[in-house]
């Protein structure tokens, strides 16, 4: 294949990727790493430097408009952005010395607990137990716009949400992707945060927890322009399409149809890793 | 001299003006830079089957910034790659300044934290490779 035929056909993808990306809520970095390595037979570790770079512009675009709406807490974004940005540092140095055989088995499994996690409907959980005081000293609870007008919230296991932070961040390290469907476990399943805020502020964290590991990426030749550059144009211009769709498109059936593809694609991404065809 | 006041508001405005422009700029640059190496290179073997790492593409500021003044083309889009890293970098390092203003010692202490380790990362990995 030539230059000429690879650029647009990855553009493309990553286009297509994006897109879909945006409607379900996966991110567009997670889908366009597995179609660059099984099917265009591009090297994991360029398929992951490319990815990293689209999830920085996709979040920083998506941040942009979320934190004008007011949906994102900048304060707990700043604080578990202590935790993403050190598990992202690690997860790069990791991602440098692991086979990339293993790295798609985990890639593999990720995508699994994705699957799984889009396929479930995701609703606020009320609790009555109080409030951890560490929400409360470190200023996290806040008031967001619901569809009921000005509602206040509380924010709860402060510290395993920072923990699990910590992991998704070492996963976005390793494997080149926002790890937004782990956030979701620590934002909404642990800190209780309502998910119209959690998403916004995962957006809002996901990019800085890319540059951290970006930097490494980049130091060990990971990041190839002429991978990146079709990846991070095409994924960008397919979530912006995707993000203006998604107000008027009702997505219940596409996430299912979608759940089912990202599994079977996971189970692929494991047996190329066991059997070492990756 | 009175600092200018500063409310969560305006910073958050600040912020999404930051970030927006950061990722036009970047995906400009990055836009150009592939025209430019499609025309220049358009026919040659794309081969990214195997990792070739470290030496086949720059890999450190200095020689993608002197690379795009010389027009090499890979060294513009990474120009374009560098200023999209720089974008979170530059929104953490304007949370600081903000907390600072609104004398918010506790996010002050944090969002250093979070600098620090980004810094830490670009410095050992793109600066000094």
């Amino acid at each position: 294949m030539t230059v000429a035929e690879f650029t647009p056909i990855v553009f493309a993808a990553a286009l297509l990727a994006g897109f879909l990306g945006a409607l379900t809520g996966l991110g567009g970095g997670v889908i366009v790493t597995p179609v660059l390595a099984l099917f265009l037979g591009v090297d994991l570790r360029y398929a992951i430097g490319a990815s990293l770079v689209s999830v920085i512009a996709t979040s920083s675009g998506a941040a942009a408009a979320y934190v004008r709406d007011g949906y994102s807490n900048i304060r707990i974004g700043m604080f578990l952005e202590i935790a993403t940005t050190l598990g992202a540092v690690l997860g790069a140095f990791l991602a440098t010395h692991i086979p990339i055989r293993y790295l798609s088995v985990l890639f593999g499994i990720i995508l699994l607990q994705a699957a799984w996690q889009t396929s479930r409907p995701r609703k606020d959980v009320s609790v009555m137990h109080p409030p951890d005081s560490l929400a409360d000293r470190l200023k996290l609870n806040g008031i967001y716009n619901s569809s009921d007008g000005p509602q206040p919230y509380s924010v709860y296991h402060v510290k395993t949400g920072f923990g699990l932070m910590f992991g998704a961040g070492a996963v976005s390290g390793l494997l080149g992707i926002g790890s937004g469907s782990l956030k979701v476990i620590a934002m909404d399943q642990a800190m209780r945060i309502p998910f119209k805020v959690s998403t916004a502020t995962s957006n809002f964290m996901i990019g800085v927890t890319a540059a951290a590991s970006a930097s490494v990426y980049l130091s060990r030749g990971y990041i190839d322009p002429a991978v990146a550059m079709p990846v991070m144009l095409g994924v960008l211009a397919g979530s912006v399409i995707g993000s203006r769709y998604l107000a008027r498109l009702s997505v219940p059936l596409l996430r299912k149809i979608f759940a089912v593809v990202v599994s079977l694609v996971g189970l692929e991404m494991i047996f190329n890793g066991i059997t070492g065809r990756i | 001299m009175k600092l200018p006041k500063i409310t969560d508001a305006k910073l958050e405005r600040i912020v999404s003006v930051l970030l927006r422009s950061g990722v036009v700029i970047s995906a400009v640059v990055v836009f150009a830079g592939g025209v430019y190496y499609m025309a220049r290179h358009g026919s040659e073997r794309a081969d990214h089957h195997t990792f070739r790492g470290e030496p086949s593409v720059d890999r450190i500021v200095d020689q993608i910034v002197a690379g795009a003044f010389s027009l090499r083309a890979r060294s513009i889009i990474q120009l374009g790659l560098l200023l999209l890293i720089a974008t979170p970098i530059a929104r953490v390092a304007v949370s600081l300044a903000g907390f600072a203003l609104e004398r918010d010692r506790t996010y002050v202490v944090i969002t250093a934290i979070v600098l620090t380790v980004l810094l830490y990362s670009l410095i050992s990995g793109a600066v000094q490779g």
